[in-house]
């Protein structure tokens, strides 16, 4: 059984004007779709093939480049289609909230940990929020790492991630970055996350 | 001492249709510009702060090396093109590549192949090392291959901001439309 190219559950206009269609269209049905044929093709007719992404991505030191960048690339893409929403709720609520508050201190020095993680990541790469037991912490990863690699620096589970790869913004917002960070707050699928952080 | 960016010798919109007027606005104008003054900002009060920039390529690390590394792979790139260049190697440089790679065709496939697969953001690069020999290499991100001793030739910028508004995610396009704007009498200059 090989990793399908899933389906976005709103359709590619649904997060204008912060991320435009023709990003969403290109981002979506070309990039996701390469690293997801890319990984299909490198564990084809291996003893990988049928185990989950998660159990490819913990033990991914012991696999090719090709399964680490494009099992990343089809992880990390399927995460970050679903934390995006059109209309999603505004802030984050009750347990999460809690989380949020007791590990980074407060929504507002959370958003501003994360901002910086992705902004000041160089290179391409994603900045993620990452549940370690009870605790949340913020991190970043190159290219298309994560946080459930056996070889990121800071390991855990992504509840919350934002692609920082030029194709992900530069159709619309080229070298400001920054701007295009700001525009992700307001996409967040806040329920999303939460249901991430129940695990 | 500070540090200028390099006026671009052709007008942005000279190497269209190939590399977009647009594309340069925001790579040259926008891009290596910011490399520049980010450099200024932070080797002050370093020991960088009079270092040239070959000096900060090979020596600094961080964000001195980021941004530095960046201006001079900007600068050795953007010079390196013309509309209305030499379209092949010649003499010693074509003898040189044929001898690595039999053809100058074979060279040019090798060399798109490694700027097609290098994953994620950074460069493709044709280097010469002491003994003359040349050969291709991949960094990633700012990486120069001068920290290894070796001497660029000609390289090719695969950050997507070098491609993404005129090819999006057709980095081999980008790549084939590359060699159309290539200068050789720069690049053998250089050998
Ligand atoms: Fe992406
Ligand atoms: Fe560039």
């Amino acid at each position: 059984m090989s990793f399908e190219l899933p389906k976005l559950s709103y359709a590619y206009d649904a997060l204008e004007p912060y991320i435009d269609a023709q990003t969403m269209e290109i981002h979506h049905s070309k990039h996701h779709a390469a690293y997801t044929s890319k990984l299909n093709g490198a564990i084809e007719g291996s003893e990988l093939e049928g185990k989950s992404i998660e159990e490819l991505l913990a033990n991914v030191s012991n696999h090719s480049t090709a399964v680490r960048n494009n099992g990343g690339g089809f992880y990390n893409h399927n995460l970050y289609w679903e934390i995006m929403a059109p209309g999603g709720a505004s802030q984050p609520e009750g347990d999460l909230l809690k989380a949020i508050n007791d590990s980074l201190g407060s929504v507002d020095k959370f958003k501003e940990a994360f901002a910086n993680a992705a902004a000041t990541r160089f290179g391409s790469g994603w900045a993620w929020l990452v549940k370690q037991g009870d605790s949340l912490v913020v991190s970043s990863t190159p290219n298309q790492d994560n946080p459930l690699m056996d070889v990121a620096d800071v390991k855990g589970t992504p509840i919350l991630g934002i692609d920082v790869w030029e194709h992900a913004y530069y159709l619309k917002y080229q070298n400001k970055r920054p701007d295009y960070i700001d525009a992700f707050w307001k996409v967040i699928n806040w329920g999303e996350v939460a249901k991430r952080f129940k695990g | 001492m500070s540090f200028e960016l390099p006026a671009l010798p052709y007008a942005k919109s000279a190497l269209e249709p190939y590399i977009s007027e647009k594309t340069l606005d925001f790579h040259y104008g926008k891009h290596h510009q910011t490399y520049v003054n980010k450099l200024n900002d932070l080797v002050p009060g370093t020991k960088f702060e009079n270092a040239d920039l070959e000096t900060i390529v090979k020596e600094a690390e961080g964000g001195i090396f980021n941004n530095g590394a960046q201006v001079w792979n900007h600068t050795f790139y953007f010079m390196q093109f013309s509309p209305d260049g030499c379209k092949e190697p010649k003499d010693k440089l074509k003898t040189a590549i044929e001898a690595e790679w039999k053809t100058v065709e074979d060279f040019k496939e090798a060399f798109s192949q490694a700027a097609a697969t290098l994953f994620g953001s950074g460069w493709a690069w044709l280097v010469k090392d002491d003994a003359g020999k040349l050969s291709i290499v991949q960094t990633s991100n700012a990486a120069n291959p001068m920290r290894d001793g070796l001497t660029p030739i000609l390289t090719c910028d695969v950050w997507e901001h070098a491609y993404y508004l005129d090819k999006q995610n057709a980095r081999p396009k980008y790549v084939e439309d590359f060699w159309k704007v290539l200068d050789w009498k720069v690049v053998s200059e250089r050998f």
